[in-house]
């Protein structure tokens, strides 16, 4: 099977967020950065489904040239190669664009099975995945748990409010990877060297244009001052009185 | 006047509250809200929808089982039909899963768990976290109909008392992506991003047997759902739903009670848009008291009990 894990590099999720003198984008000075949380997901299920059924799988990522970087380690943890399409216009580029340009790479790739992070944790957009299978004409599960794969259809399931979704789909797919469907591997030693000699390839898009204006970036209002009501048991009636008296929510 | 198109979701007929929302919130823009029912017993949700502000209500029947694909087709046909201006729905799972693809149908950016939406000149402007909300971006769309969900618990609802024309709508039966089954919470259990209060439990309950304490706490409150940070969820001592935070569910009660929960910036990043933030913690240093509103300096296993207690005390007197 041709499957494709799709990726994005992101801040690392303790960096602190610092608005630039334009008052409407981030001041990236001091991040560092990594591959997204659920798309190490992605990638696992990418390498798992290979191992249970054959195939290839390619890492996938529209990004600036440093994201190579991160291509390299999913890589590492046992993919085929990579592609990574670098985007000049990459702190700009909205989720349909995105959807775009990752659905014309993988329709030119002949994927038939693509992973993706259920949500980057930059934007949080929650989008990128079923856009593009949606571009493609694809079926797509979205937050997904426990997945299962045999003769050209799939069973899946995914989290919602009111419990556990069973769902039935058919290939081609893109699935969008939740917690607790795996758990992703570390690259060993040997994954890391034999990274460097697989093909990693930097491609060039054709521009989708963005739809997305920012008119400015604020941080959250600080909250109001707290205070400490007491120490141990003896301070709960303390507690009770200002949750029903002061901030009325009881 | 601009016409606002709203998925709204249903239990049995009765609808979502979080659906409740964003109606209110596409109304409180000025716009006429058309909103969009699917499955068993979507006309009787169409009765509440007008009361809560829809004009009218298009009723999507015939399907068996959901297909959010098939849905996604259905929705967007309506929408080009009324030519609306607007898609909204509510950011819960369903919502998030269903409005990626209405947009891309429309050819339209999508803006994820808005937390403000309004109207400007014949479009909207929303306000939506970035980086699990440690910074708030204010953006348009050029796009050709603004697609948004809406943050559960950010938008108030509201009762208009009006009643919809209702409408049906053969849905498409040909998904590739079927719904066959739910496997529902036990006992009714309600989800952390949706409840109005929340109690949070932390690394300082020692271990999975210390979160009866929170799980007694929720019970005596009523309402309210038990989250978790990330850390007792990589334990496994609580399950990836419940964890509130950057890789888990950010979530905006009107109450937050973070027990033995130091704070890391990735937890504060899941609740600190909260109404009131409270703090159990024995750590006096800990960076939870600089965000909570009240704090106890304490041993949860003291604190908590005894919390639990007076709650009861004064629910019983209420």
């Amino acid at each position: 099977m041709n499957i494709v894990a799709c990726i994005k590099r992101v801040p690392t999720t303790d960096a602190q967020a610092k608005v630039n003198a334009d008052g409407k984008s981030l001041d990236t000075s001091g991040f560092q950065y990594m591959t997204s949380f659920y798309d190490e997901i992605a990638v696992e299920e990418a390498i798992k489904t290979k191992e249970a059924h054959g195939g290839e799988v390619t890492v996938l990522t529209v990004g600036p040239t440093e994201g190579t970087k991160e291509v390299r380690e999913c890589i590492a943890k046992g993919a085929d190669g990579g592609v990574i399409l670098t985007d000049p216009d990459w702190g700009q580029r909205d989720n349909l664009s995105t959807a775009k340009v990752l659905a014309a790479r993988l329709s030119e790739m002949g994927a038939e099975l693509a992973f993706f992070g259920k949500v980057a944790t930059d934007r949080d957009n929650n989008a990128v995945g079923a856009m593009t299978a949606t571009k493609l004409g694809w079926a797509c599960v979205t937050d997904v748990i426990e997945l299962s794969l045999a003769d050209g259809r799939g069973t899946a399931k995914r989290e919602s409010e009111s419990g556990v979704e069973s769902v039935e789909f058919s290939l081609p797919a893109i699935i969008t990877c939740d917690k607790g469907l795996n758990e992703p591997r570390y690259a060993g030693l040997k994954g890391i060297m034999a990274a460097k000699k697989k093909p990693l390839e930097e491609a060039q898009f054709e521009n989708v244009p963005n739809q997305i204006e920012v008119e400015s970036l604020e941080l959250p209002a600080p909250r109001k001052e707290g205070r400490i009501v007491g120490e141990g048991p003896e301070a709960v009636a303390a507690l009770i009185d200002a949750l029903r008296n002061e901030a009325k929510v009881l | 006047m601009s016409t606002i198109l709203v998925f709204a979701e249903h239990g049995a007929g009765t609808v979502r509250r979080a659906s409740l929302e964003c109606i209110a919130a596409a109304k409180a823009t000025g716009s006429d809200v058309v909103a969009i029912v699917t499955g068993q017993g979507a006309t009787d949700a169409a009765e509440s929808l007008g009361n809560h502000g829809a004009s009218r209500v298009v009723c999507l029947t015939g399907a068996d089982q959901y297909s959010p694909d098939a849905t996604g087709v259905d929705i967007a046909a309506v929408a080009c039909d009324l030519g609306v201006r607007g898609f909204l729905a509510a950011a819960t799972s369903t919502g998030k899963d269903l409005a990626p693809r209405v947009a891309m149908h429309l050819d339209s950016v999508l803006f994820s768990d808005c937390t403000g939406l309004e109207a400007a000149g014949d479009s909207f402007k929303i306000s939506r976290p970035w980086l699990a909300g440690k910074a708030i971006a204010n953006c348009t769309s050029t796009g050709p109909v603004f697609c948004a969900t809406t943050r559960l618990n950010s938008f108030a609802t509201n009762e208009v008392g009006g009643t919809a024309e209702v409408s049906e709508r053969p849905a498409s039966t040909d998904g590739k992506v079927i719904v066959t089954g739910i496997t529902a919470k036990e006992g009714g259990k309600l989800d952390v991003a949706e409840a109005p209060i929340v109690v949070s439990g932390g690394r300082g309950l020692k271990e999975p047997e210390g979160f009866k304490i929170i799980e007694d706490l929720a019970e005596a409150l009523g309402n309210t759902a038990v989250g978790a940070s990330r850390a007792v969820v990589d334990a496994g001592w609580r399950p990836h739903s419940e964890q509130v935070g950057q890789t888990g569910k950010v979530v905006s009660p009107g109450l937050y009670i973070a027990v033995g929960i130091s704070g890391a910036i990735q937890h504060i990043a899941g609740m600190k848009t909260s109404g009131v933030i409270v703090a159990i913690n024995k750590d006096p240093d800990a960076p939870i008291f600089k965000l909570a509103d009240y704090g106890i300096v304490g041993d949860a296993f003291e604190v908590v009990p005894a919390l639990t207690a007076a709650v009861k005390e004064l629910m019983a007197t209420a």
